[in-house]
C-alpha cells in the first residue's frame, strides 16, 4: 500500500497510537501537573490523528471516516511505526518516545506546512505548533532526569538505549510521498545531539533498527493495545456514540 | 476549544441542564466584584477586638482574604473542607479515567480525556485556595495518602460500563455543581472564586454527560439498556452525596453562621431531585424510585431518602473501591519519588550554577 492514502494513514496512525500510550499516564503521572501536560499531548495528538484519519478516509474515497479507520482496522492494517506502540515503561522511556516522537514530528509537520496538498499543509501548519511544545517538554525531562540524580541518570540512560533503534525506521526513504522522511533526519540529529549531551547521556551507536510498522507488521504490544482500544466499539456494530 | 465539541441534543439551550444553576454563578461572580468595589473600611482599628470585626465583614456579605485576623476554628473548617473538595477531584479522576482508553468513538475519548484533565486542574487550583490558609499542598496531599482527610465517597463506587461516564456527568458532576454553585458566595474570598470557575467548567462537565446519557438512551436497545442501568446504580449514591440528614450534619450549624455553607443538606438534595426529574423525561430515562412524585403543596417532588448506612460503611472505608482508590494514588505517588528527586536535584544544580557564573 503506497500513496497519498498510506501516507496519511500512517501519520494519522503514529499520532493516535502515541495519544492512547500517553492517556494511559492519566491518574498515574509523577506529579499532578505532569498528568495534565501529559493528557494536554496526548490531546493534541488525538486532535492530529482525528484530522489525518478523517482525511485519508477522503481520500481512499471508501466511506470510511475517522471511526471506521480507528475502531474497524485490525493490527496488520496499522500503519504506525513501531516507536509509538512500545509500552510506556517508566516515566524515563515515556520522555524518550515522547522526545525523539516530538524531534521527527516537528520537522516533519513543518515540512507539510508548505507541500502543495492544502490539507496536508493545513494539518501541518496546526500540528506544528503543539509538536514545538512536546518537544520541548520532552527535551527538558530528558535534561532533568539525565543530569538529576543517579537513579534519574540510569534509567533515562537505559530509556534512551532501549528506545533509540526505534528511531531509525521514521527516517524511511519514501520519495514519492509529499514530504520524504530521509530528508528529516538531519534535523533531528541536530536537535537530538545537543539534549542528550546536556543531559549527560550517551547518544547510542547506529545497530539493530527493527522495522515493518509502515507495511503492517508491528510488535507483539499492539494488538492488545487494539484489542482495549476497539473491544467497546466493536460490541455494538453500527451503533453511533 | 474541547468545548466546541458539545452540541445539545436537539433541546434549546435553556432546556439544558445546569442553564439556572450557571445564571447563578455569574450572579455570584457579579456580586464577589461588587464586593470588592464597596470599599471595606481599611481594616480594624489598632485597638478594635479583632472577632467583631470578623463577624462584622462576613455579615456585610463583605469577603475574608488570607491577609485578615480569622477563628481559628474558621481556618480548619475551610482547611477541611477545600482539602476534601480537591482530594475528591484527584481521586474522582480514577472511575472516568478507567474509560479513556475504551472510549467508543475518537471524539468521545477527547472529550473525557480533556473533562478528567479538567478535575486535575480543579484539584490544583483548590490546593492553591487551601494553601492560602497556610498550609502546603505536600502536606495535604500527605493527609489523604494516610487517609487522614477524606474524599467526595462517590468516587469508591465503580464504573462498570461506558453508560457510567453519562452517569456520572450527569448525577455526579450535577450533584455536585448544586452543592457548590451556593459555594461560589462563600465568605472566604480564595475559595469563592475559585468555585466560580470550577461550576463553570462543571456545567460543561455535565452535559457532556447528559449528552452520553442522551445518546445511548436513543440508541440501539442493548444502549438504552446499558443507560438505564447506570442510572440505577448512580441514583442513590448520588443523592447521598449531599451529605446525611440535616439532623445528624456535624458540620452544618456553625458553617451556615460563618456564610461558607448557605443552604442544609436536605435543602440542596431536594433542588437535585427537583431539578433531575425533568431532564430524566427528556433523556427517556427512569429515576429508580417508586416514591417520586409531585407534592403540590410543598411544591416540590417527594422522594425515597438515599441509604444513610450505606453512606457511612462508604465513608469508614467499607466501599467497592476504597481500597482500589487509595492503592492507586498512593502507588503512583511512590513510582513518581524518583522523578520529583531528579527535578529537585536538577534545579539545585541550575541554581548552583547561575551562582557561580553570578560570583
Amino acid at each position: 500500500m503506497n500513496g497519498p492514502f498510506a501516507f496519511a494513514l500512517g501519520l494519522g496512525d503514529d499520532a493516535l497510537i502515541a495519544a492512547q500510550r500517553l492517556a494511559e499516564w492519566t491518574t498515574r503521572a509523577p506529579e499532578m501537573e505532569e498528568d495534565i501536560a501529559l493528557a494536554n499531548i496526548a490531546l493534541d495528538q488525538l486532535g492530529a490523528a482525528r484530522l489525518l484519519l478523517s482525511y485519508a478516509g477522503e481520500l481512499e474515497a471508501a466511506g470510511r471516516d475517522e471511526d471506521a479507520l480507528a475502531y474497524l482496522r485490525d493490527d496488520r492494517e496499522f500503519l504506525n511505526a513501531l516507536l509509538v506502540e512500545l509500552p510506556n515503561g517508566d516515566f524515563a522511556v515515556t520522555m524518550a518516545k515522547l522526545f525523539f516522537l516530538a524531534a521527527y514530528q516537528l520537522p516533519l509537520y513543518t515540512a507539510l506546512a508548505s507541500c502543495p496538498d492544502e490539507r496536508l499543509a493545513a494539518i501541518g501548519a496546526k500540528a506544528r505548533k503543539e509538536s514545538a511544545y512536546h518537544l520541548d517538554h520532552g527535551a527538558l525531562w530528558v535534561r532533568r532526569l539525565g543530569d538529576g540524580t543517579e537513579e534519574s541518570h540510569r534509567r533515562m540512560q537505559d530509556a534512551v538505549d532501549h528506545v533509540w533503534p526505534y528511531t531509525h525506521e521514521l527516517f524511511a526513504a519514501d520519495p514519492a510521498a509529499p514530504v520524504d522522511p530521509a530528508g528529516l533526519r538531519a534535523a533531528f540529529d541536530e536537535t537530538v545531539g545537543p539534549v542528550l549531551a546536556e543531559a549527560t547521556l550517551t547518544r547510542p551507536e547506529r545497530g539493530w533498527a527493527p522495522t515493518g510498522g509502515r507495511k503492517g507488521v508491528h510488535t507483539e504490544h499492539l494488538s492488545y493495545l487494539l484489542a482495549e482500544m476497539q473491544v467497546l466499539h466493536r460490541a455494538h456494530p453500527g451503533a453511533q456514540w | 476549544m474541547y468545548g466546541n465539541d458539545f452540541s445539545a441534543p436537539g433541546d434549546a439551550p435553556d432546556d439544558m441542564p445546569g442553564a439556572g444553576l450557571l445564571g447563578e454563578v455569574e450572579a455570584a461572580e457579579a456580586e464577589l466584584r461588587a464586593a470588592a468595589a464597596r470599599e471595606r473600611r481599611g481594616g480594624p482599628a489598632p485597638d478594635e477586638d479583632l472577632a467583631a470585626y470578623f463577624t462584622e465583614v462576613v455579615d456585610a456579605e463583605q469577603k475574608i482574604e488570607p491577609r485578615d485576623w480569622m477563628p481559628e476554628a474558621y481556618r480548619r473548617t475551610l482547611i477541611r473542607q477545600i482539602a476534601q473538595h480537591a482530594h475528591s477531584e484527584i481521586i474522582g479522576m480514577q472511575p472516568e479515567g478507567n474509560w479513556i482508553s475504551r472510549a467508543p468513538s475518537l471524539k468521545r475519548k477527547a472529550i473525557l480525556l480533556a473533562k478528567v484533565q479538567d478535575e486535575a486542574g480543579h484539584g490544583l487550583y483548590l490546593y492553591a485556595a487551601a494553601e492560602t490558609l497556610g498550609i502546603s499542598r505536600d502536606e495535604l496531599v500527605q493527609l489523604l495518602l494516610d487517609g487522614k482527610q477524606k474524599y467526595s465517597s462517590i468516587f469508591n463506587y465503580p464504573t462498570l460500563t461506558w453508560a457510567d461516564v453519562g452517569a456520572i456527568g450527569w448525577l455526579v458532576d450535577g450533584a455536585a455543581i448544586v452543592n457548590q454553585v451556593p459555594l461560589c458566595r462563600c465568605s472566604y474570598g480564595p475559595y469563592a472564586r475559585a468555585m466560580i470557575r470550577v461550576c463553570k467548567e462543571e456545567s460543561f462537565h455535565q452535559r457532556q454527560g447528559y449528552e452520553i446519557l442522551h445518546t445511548l438512551a436513543h440508541g440501539t436497545p442493548e444502549q438504552q439498556a446499558m443507560a438505564q442501568d447506570a442510572v440505577d446504580r448512580w441514583w442513590y449514591p448520588s443523592l447521598a452525596m449531599f451529605g446525611p440528614p440535616d439532623g445528624d450534619s456535624t458540620h452544618s450549624t456553625q458553617s451556615m453562621a460563618w456564610k461558607i455553607k448557605r443552604f442544609s443538606n436536605d435543602d440542596l438534595r431536594q433542588r437535585f431531585v427537583d431539578m433531575c426529574v425533568q431532564q430524566a423525561e427528556i433523556l427517556g430515562l427512569r429515576i429508580p424510585d417508586d416514591g417520586l412524585r409531585w407534592n403540590e403543596e410543598r411544591r416540590a417532588y417527594d422522594y425515597t431518602q438515599p441509604d444513610y448506612d450505606e453512606l457511612m460503611q462508604v465513608i469508614k472505608g467499607n466501599g467497592p473501591c476504597n481500597r482500589e482508590r487509595m492503592a492507586h494514588r498512593r502507588a503512583a505517588h511512590a513510582d513518581g519519588a524518583w522523578v520529583r528527586e531528579a527535578a529537585a536535584a536538577y534545579a539545585a544544580k541550575r541554581a548552583d550554577k547561575r551562582e557561580k557564573v553570578a560570583a
